[in-house]
């Protein structure tokens, strides 16, 4: 509710800058803007935090040529974030990035009455000549936590954690269910929907819910580390979202599924700078190393983390996809027709939950 | 339902209510001065973030809850020196004080993100609280014995004492309690200093008991709750306690209702959601048509009060 923003200005380039002679090619060369917004503050340790660090990723490579702007609490929606996009752009900012979902429509308005910057969405589905999109398939990584989650859930039911009701969060649900069933077929998923990204006390306490109704494994698509830290005091095992997690419930945490946005950003900076940047759509995964995860907890048996891997690298290789039919809807319909892999278009648009789901 | 899930409802239930029903308390008090600070959240997180950081760089929770307690009501005088000295406008400071507060905890909590500290739990033996039913009464942590205890203390202070009557009095009729002598600048400050501690200690609630670790905007909201529920609550400070075992109870059993799916799931959880602000509408309706016309709402809330003699 404290929705007015509060700016963290970052001249990424001020050391470099302040050393000529080391950079060289700076001067006399006017440096490119790039501008950030923030959906909330790098302090979440999740989506915020895994976009930040991509941020500094591209300082690091590329901070003699750039300047960095970052505007945090931008939030999910609002009258807030076109006038966010549209200040980046009156300040100079040739590239901005929009780093939430909530932030397409703004994005398409303000690209218009910019055409000569640059934006770039994440997860959405609409662009312009001006605005291209990127996103990640976490939808992998969930399938490989899905299939720890299979193996050493005892009870076979399994929490979820979900955020808001968009095709990206219900993408994850069913890749997960999936691939739990597909090691034990009587899995099923109990799914509490928060209505919020980030509210630790409420995904603790969501949580703590599930935990009590009989689940013993939970998974989250919400930022905060605090479900992690719920099942560390239980004793019940999860996985870390966005960010490694692994330091709120070293007993608890088996792996991280972890957000990836350096080499994107770099490369996408880097196509500015060269003047080669078209409108696209890139959708990367496991195989080019945006989604992660991370080193499994000592505590993964080895033929699990032999099955958890071969589903990693059948995704990589691409022998693998966990939408491969056949797939039955949570009413028993059909969803995929067997033998058969849906297209991509199909996935951003997923509204329906697999056999198993409970939501 | 076995006996055990009830159990574990109700934890949870006492869980969520504690740290909004402290909060609330100092609210209270404070708009029972005449003055209105919307800074809870502010100051929530400003305790949350102090609370922490004492608590992980001494090892002491104790430590860590005066802390949080200490550095709130030092915000909370922030705010006083603003409106009770300068006279500034107490909503928009209040508001200011908010975004200080959020800002503030987000600078301050910087080096203490990713770590984490035990939970500031049980304080009784836990064989007390081994059967279900001793978990019920001996299974928290001292904040909430704490928190119940406030309740009659607040109750106590404020009906049953000559300094409660002089504060009341501050706050229905300014110019009456200052021309019989009473500093009532003085007795705000002292109002808005507890009502920041209680904020404080609310806030370790979170960053000590509820989740104990700190990230940004951790109390993501309570403190509006809070100060929702002083209006629902008419200024009462054992309508205060229902009112926050009622919120905490549609928030809780709204994530059950969730889980559980089956016959739980008749009542849609949006209607769950929706309960506890269809709750304060209701209240706000029932006290505007009692006969007297009062809304119960201390006379002077908001005002600033400049001594003309």
């Amino acid at each position: 509710m404290t929705m007015l923003p509060r700016r963290t200005i970052l001249k990424g380039g001020i050391a470099l800058a302040a050393m000529p002679a080391l950079s060289g090619i700076a001067l006399g060369q006017e440096k490119l803007k790039v501008g950030f917004a923030y959906l909330a503050v790098p302090g979440d340790y999740g989506w915020t935090y895994a976009h930040d660090q991509g941020a500094n990723d591209l300082i690091k490579a590329l901070g003699d040529k750039i300047e960095v702007t970052k505007v945090e609490n931008v939030g999910e929606s609002g009258p807030n974030v076109e006038r966010v996009l549209r200040e980046l752009a009156q300040q100079g900012n040739k590239l901005i990035f929009a780093t939430t979902f909530g932030h397409m429509e703004a994005a398409v308005k303000v690209s218009a009455e910019f055409p000569d910057v640059i934006f770039e969405h994440c997860t959405g589905f609409k662009t312009a000549p001006n605005l291209g999109t990127y996103n990640a398939r976490f939808y992998e990584g969930r399938a490989v936590i899905g299939t720890i989650a299979g193996h050493m859930s005892k009870a076979g039911v399994g929490g979820y954690l979900a955020s808001f009701p968009i095709p990206e969060v219900v993408m994850g649900i069913d890749a997960f269910c999936l691939a739990a069933r597909k090691v034990n077929p009587n899995f099923t998923l109990k799914v509490i929907w928060l209505n919020t990204w980030f509210d630790p006390a409420k995904e603790a306490d969501a949580a703590r819910a599930l935990l009590d109704q009989g689940v013993d494994v939970i998974t989250q698509h919400t930022d905060s580390p605090a479900p992690v830290q719920v099942c560390e005091e239980r004793g019940a095992i999860c996985f870390g979202q966005a960010s490694d997690m692994a330091s709120f419930g070293p007993n608890a945490c088996l792996t991280s599924i972890v957000d990836n946005w350096g080499p994107h950003y770099i490369r996408a900076t880097q196509a500015v700078l060269d003047g080669t940047w078209v409108s696209a759509q890139p959708w990367e995964g496991l195989k080019e190393g945006v989604v992660l995860v991370t080193p499994y907890n000592a505590k993964v048996p080895a033929e699990v983390a032999a099955a958890a891997d071969a589903v990693k690298q059948g995704q990589i290789d691409g022998s693998l996809h966990i939408f491969t039919g056949p797939i039955k809807d949570k009413d028993g319909n059909e969803m995929v027709a067997a033998g058969q892999t849906p297209d991509d278009g199909f996935l951003l648009g997923l509204q329906t939950y697999v056999e198993g789901v409970q939501a | 339902m076995s006996p055990d899930l009830a159990v574990a409802i109700v934890v949870a239930i006492v869980g969520v209510s504690t740290p909004i029903l402290l909060a609330a308390l100092g609210e209270l008090v404070v708009e029972k001065a005449g003055v209105l600070n919307l800074g809870v959240e502010g100051m929530m997180l400003m305790g949350a973030v102090i609370g922490f950081a004492m608590a992980a760089s001494t090892g002491n929770p104790w430590l860590g809850v005066l802390a949080a307690a200490v550095a709130a009501a030092l915000g909370a005088l922030i705010f006083g020196f603003l409106t009770l000295s300068l006279s500034a406008n107490q909503v928009a400071t209040g508001l200011a004080l908010t975004i200080f507060g959020t800002g503030f905890s987000a600078l301050a909590g910087k080096a203490f993100l990713g770590k984490t500290i035990p939970v500031f739990g049980a304080v009784f033996p836990p064989e007390l609280a081994q059967h279900p039913f001793g978990r019920v009464f001996f299974g928290y942590s001292p904040i909430v014995y704490f928190s119940l205890f406030m309740v009659v203390a607040v109750w106590w202070f404020l009906t049953r004492t000559r300094a409660g009557l002089i504060l009341r009095a501050v706050g229905e009729n300014d110019a009456s309690a200052h021309s019989i002598g009473y500093s009532v600048v003085g007795v705000r400050y002292g109002a808005v200093a507890f009502g920041g501690a209680m904020a404080g200690v609310a806030g370790a609630y979170f960053s000590m008991v509820g989740t104990p670790m700190w990230a940004e905007n951790l109390t993501a909201g309570r403190g509006w709750i809070a100060l929702a529920l002083v209006v629902f609550a008419a200024w009462r400070p054992y309508r205060l306690l229902a009112g926050a075992y009622l919120f905490g109870a549609v928030m809780t059993l709204e994530l059950h209702a969730k889980a559980a799916g089956g016959w739980f799931s008749v009542v849609p959880p949006e209607a769950w959601a929706a309960l506890p602000y269809l709750a304060t509408i209701f209240v706000l309706v029932a006290i505007s048509m009692r006969r007297s016309g009062s809304t119960s709402a201390p006379a002077c809330l908001g005002k600033p009060f400049l001594p003309t003699a």
